[in-house]
């Protein structure tokens, strides 16, 4: 009897055979092809570069009217907003989600739907290689796109300011690339774990632009209004009137959008010194407006960035899960 | 001859629902198998077992000397699957389709070129290689489903459900493509609920209802248990003792009297000759022919005979 049990535990124990990521290039490249051929992502990345020399023109523009001395001219260009246009970054807000989860929302019902799922996996693959291989190209068609903007962006900022970035600059331009990555993979990771848990492509698709509102819009006034029930100002001191900012800030950081604005801010505006309330006695010997070296604004930032990038690696981890429990058959 | 496929005690359960109950299948090398049953019968759930897509409840399943479980990759490699309805990625031609399979596999890409092309050419595709799937009949979808699967050169065929929504003209197409996997010496794996459609390219067949495999063996042996008879000899014949004459003869297993001077003779083997012979002798006979019933006809009458034992029994 003893023996039974321990042969059948030891069974249970034995592994399956081979490396899980057996084929993990070949279906990178088989996704990243179809995302960069496919006609979905070319409209987006159309929009996308229309918007950035747009706003980038015109806030060549602006720059060139107004600004006498700034040791930061170069970034300038990316948090520059011009009436009727909003900046570069602004506009970055709103279409890296949408472009992050026109990339994921079909990732795994898609193939479901297409009575693909079945003959890809009775090649020698694991369902690990799949899942990976798609998250991979996902990240690597939004690194492409982001990188190619960048690239405009400096490239016109050459041409029209004339001005050469510093070093700094451009280190804090690719700064901000890495943490708009990471936004954007918070996105991608979302629709595509919706893809796992819904059998429908449009169901995936609308659940997750339902997320991506109700952060990018209603998620501050829930914020303000929750923090003014649970912390009123009732007598209108200041330990009062810190609590509630406090509250309110807290429950904004629950959504990426207000991590990823605030990352942002740092890195683009080294004169950025906090980004929660300060009082007035903390600033006591601070030269105001003075720029921040990057290592003190990354300081500033990092719990920031280290949220994003977790965020986006339990998305994964819950698709996977998923995933890796659902039968092959629809 | 060595044993391809073999499962011992093979059982699936989802919660209650027992999918496939206590299977012992043994397919040897270079043989067609036929798994037929109505849908649900637990034939798709066997092969998703046979290929590590799903894992057993109890008992062992060896393919090719593998253990799909733990050595699914090992498997796989030499395991081809056309699934039930198969897909492909309609955007893509099928030459590409085709490049990503090859690519899973791990071919080189002038191997791969070499393979694809062959594979095309032996379904009949090569002119259409670089159309979009999307716009591929369904029973084009099936050929290139096929070329899928012979793209990396396996030892053992899995199909499902192969001929089902193929007009019969394409049906036949596809069976005879089957019976050439036979002659390079594959193994050949065949789930259908379309028992007469394939019956004629299994060597040998298992009949599954609800999870078992109630009857097992080549047509003939099937057709003589169930039926009792291998081939059924109508007779019209005028005279006054034909019933009795009839049953006289070497292997005839039973003699009905269907109407007038019609009789339907069950038998072993073909002894339309020695019937002619003997009625002839003492009677007129007006017609003589033989069929050969199909499996349909087994599946239906061995469940008539299994109710008609249990309703017995109550």
């Amino acid at each position: 009897m003893s023996t039974q049990v321990a042969q059948s535990g030891a069974q249970a124990l034995a592994r399956r055979e081979g490396s899980p990521w057996t084929g993990l290039w070949a279906v990178v490249y088989k996704e990243l092809a179809d995302h960069l051929t496919g006609i979905r992502m070319q409209i987006l990345e159309t929009l996308m570069l229309l918007t950035a020399v747009g706003t980038v023109y015109a806030a060549t523009q602006s720059i060139r009217q107004t600004i006498g001395e700034d040791p930061f001219l170069f970034l300038r260009l990316f948090t520059t907003a011009r009436e009727p246009l909003p900046s570069f970054v602004g506009f970055l807000g709103f279409l890296i989600p949408l472009t992050a989860i026109a990339l994921g929302f079909d990732a795994i019902n898609g193939e479901y739907s297409r009575r693909t799922l079945s003959r890809v996996l009775s090649q020698p693959i694991y369902r690990d290689a799949l899942i990976l291989g798609k998250f991979l190209a996902g990240l690597a068609t939004l690194a492409i796109t982001l990188v190619a903007l960048w690239v405009v962006v400096t490239g016109m900022g050459l041409f029209v300011l004339g001005l050469p970035p510093g070093g700094e600059e451009v280190a804090r331009g690719l700064l901000f690339l890495v943490a708009t990555l990471a936004y954007a993979g918070i996105w991608m990771g979302l629709s595509m774990l919706f893809s796992a848990v819904f059998r429908q492509p449009a169901t995936s698709a609308m659940t997750a632009i339902a997320v991506w509102l109700l952060f990018a819009v209603f998620w501050d006034m829930l914020a303000a209004l929750i923090s003014q029930a649970l912390r009123p100002t009732q007598y209108g001191g200041v330990a009062e009137e810190l609590a509630q900012a406090r509250l309110q800030l807290l429950l904004a950081r629950f959504s990426p959008n207000t991590l990823y604005a605030e990352t942002v801010i740092a890195l683009l505006n080294p004169a950025v010194r906090s980004l929660g309330p300060v009082l007035i006695t903390q600033l006591e010997g601070a030269v105001l407006g003075t720029p921040l070296p990057l290592g003190q604004s990354l300081l500033i930032v990092w719990p920031q960035f280290t949220a994003l990038v977790a965020v986006v690696i339990l998305l994964f981890a819950a698709t996977y899960v998923l995933f890796q429990r659902q039968e092959v058959r629809a | 001859m060595s044993v391809a496929v073999e499962t011992v005690g093979l059982t699936k359960r989802y919660g209650d629902l027992v999918a496939v109950q206590d299977l012992n299948l043994r397919l040897n090398t270079g043989e067609v198998f036929g798994m037929l049953g109505p849908n649900g019968s637990g034939k798709t759930t066997t092969i998703l077992m046979l290929l590590g897509l799903t894992e057993p409840t109890a008992g062992t399943a060896r393919v090719l000397g593998w253990d799909p479980t733990r050595q699914p990759l090992q498997v796989k490699r030499r395991v081809g699957y056309l699934p039930d309805s198969v897909g492909f990625y309609d955007e893509l031609t099928a030459w590409e389709n085709l490049r990503y399979t090859a690519a899973l596999n791990g071919l080189s890409s002038a191997e791969a070129n070499r393979r694809i092309g062959e594979v095309l050419e032996r379904m009949g595709l090569q002119d259409v290689a670089h159309r979009k799937v999307g716009t591929f009949s369904r029973g084009m979808k099936q050929r290139l489903g096929l070329a899928d699967v012979l793209l990396k050169q396996p030892q053992v065929a899995i199909l499902d459900e192969p001929t089902l929504g193929l007009d019969p003209e394409a049906a036949l197409e596809f069976l005879a493509l089957i019976r050439s996997l036979k002659r390079d010496g594959l193994t050949v794996l065949l789930a259908s609920h379309l028992l007469h459609q394939v019956q004629s390219v299994c060597d040998r067949v298992g009949l599954f209802h609800r999870g078992r495999m109630v009857l097992e063996g080549t047509v003939d042996e099937l057709r003589e248990r169930v039926l009792g008879g291998a081939y059924r000899i109508h007779v019209q014949a005028r005279g006054a003792e034909v019933e009795r004459i009839l049953r006289e003869v070497p292997g005839v297993v039973r003699v009905t009297r269907t109407d007038g001077d019609t009789y339907r003779v069950e038998a072993r083997v073909d002894c339309r000759a020695e019937i002619a012979r003997r009625v002839v002798a003492s009677g007129d006979l007006l017609a003589l022919s033989v069929d050969r019933p199909g499996l349909d006809e087994v599946y239906a009458r061995y469940f008539q005979q299994v109710e008609a034992q249990s309703g017995g029994a109550a």
